[in-house]
């Protein structure tokens, strides 16, 4: 089970309300690459890998949540003094009518969150290259929002979870490493 | 948070202190989730797992618990449900 810690991973901090930025941030809330993809994917296939790397999956399921809870905060710190008139400005008038400033999982273009972003192949080096590149696109994402937006203190924040998405994929890769030496040592001549 | 009662500076401190720490626990973990034989590594974890836990104590005396399930000791009246919650700080 999981319990839940009333304090987030890393502080998260705006300048101004700033819709426009939420709007590019809702894409690591519920796109593709984006936090709770990670955290479902990486959970969801801790069942089918072997022993040695569930524990590293496990984990950085996990942490993803925490990623996840950051993201929904910037989302929310720069949307919730916003106007309707302001969202619309900031291209979130769709979102606005359905949702009001509620989150939804979504991308930034507004497409809702859906499983078939994620895969699970029950091929371990299949599933750990799937998550390997999943890092790298997420710390990709996490470079084009930064270079987008102006805010500092939200992106002091953005380079930590880039930071993170650099360790993950780090793990990953020892993971793969882990498994192949596993593998040899099954080989007898 | 609500603006007529805002939260002391010491609150933001004393959180960033347990931040840094749990911080560096999470990086120890999974490192040593792909490196168990670290003995250093391990040892740092110990170290500062003790260390996050009397922060955390500290904390929750003055701010109410940090956790919830029997994680985190409660004073009466329940003070878990409580805001602020991480969002709103």
């Amino acid at each position: 089970m999981w319990y839940y810690e009333k304090k987030l991973q890393y502080p998260v901090k705006v300048s101004i309300c700033n819709p426009k930025l939420a709007k590019y941030l809702i894409e690591q809330y519920g796109g593709a690459d984006g936090e709770l993809a990670a955290a479902l994917r990486y959970l969801n296939q801790r069942y089918t890998i072997p022993d040695k790397v569930i524990g590293l999956l496990n984990d950085i399921g996990t942490e993803e949540f925490a990623h996840l809870e950051m993201i929904a905060t910037m989302v929310y710190k720069l949307t919730k003094d916003t106007t309707p008139e302001q969202l619309k400005a900031a291209g979130l008038g769709e979102h606005y009518v359905n949702h009001d400033k509620a989150l939804f999982y979504e991308n930034a273009g507004g497409v809702p969150f859906t499983a078939t972003y994620i895969q699970a192949k029950g091929d371990p080096i299949a599933d750990l290259y799937e998550d390997i590149a999943a890092e790298e696109k997420a710390r990709a994402t996490y470079q084009w929002i930064i270079d987008l937006s102006d805010d500092p203190f939200l992106n002091e924040s953005l380079s930590f979870l880039r930071e993170r998405e650099i360790v993950h994929s780090q793990r990953f890769r020892e993971a793969v490493e882990i498994l192949k030496e596993e593998r040899d040592k099954k080989k007898y001549f | 948070m609500d603006k007529q009662n805002p939260l002391p500076k010491s609150y933001y401190d004393q959180l960033e202190a347990i931040q840094v720490v749990d911080f560096a626990l999470v990086e120890l973990n999974l490192y040593l989730d792909t490196h168990p034989n670290d003995l250093n590594a391990l040892k740092q974890f110990n170290s500062l797992t003790k260390q996050s836990l009397e922060l955390k104590q500290k904390f929750e005396a003055q701010f109410g618990p940090l956790m919830h399930f029997g994680r985190s000791f409660s004073e009466y009246p329940w003070r878990w449900k409580d805001a602020p919650w991480p969002w709103q700080v």
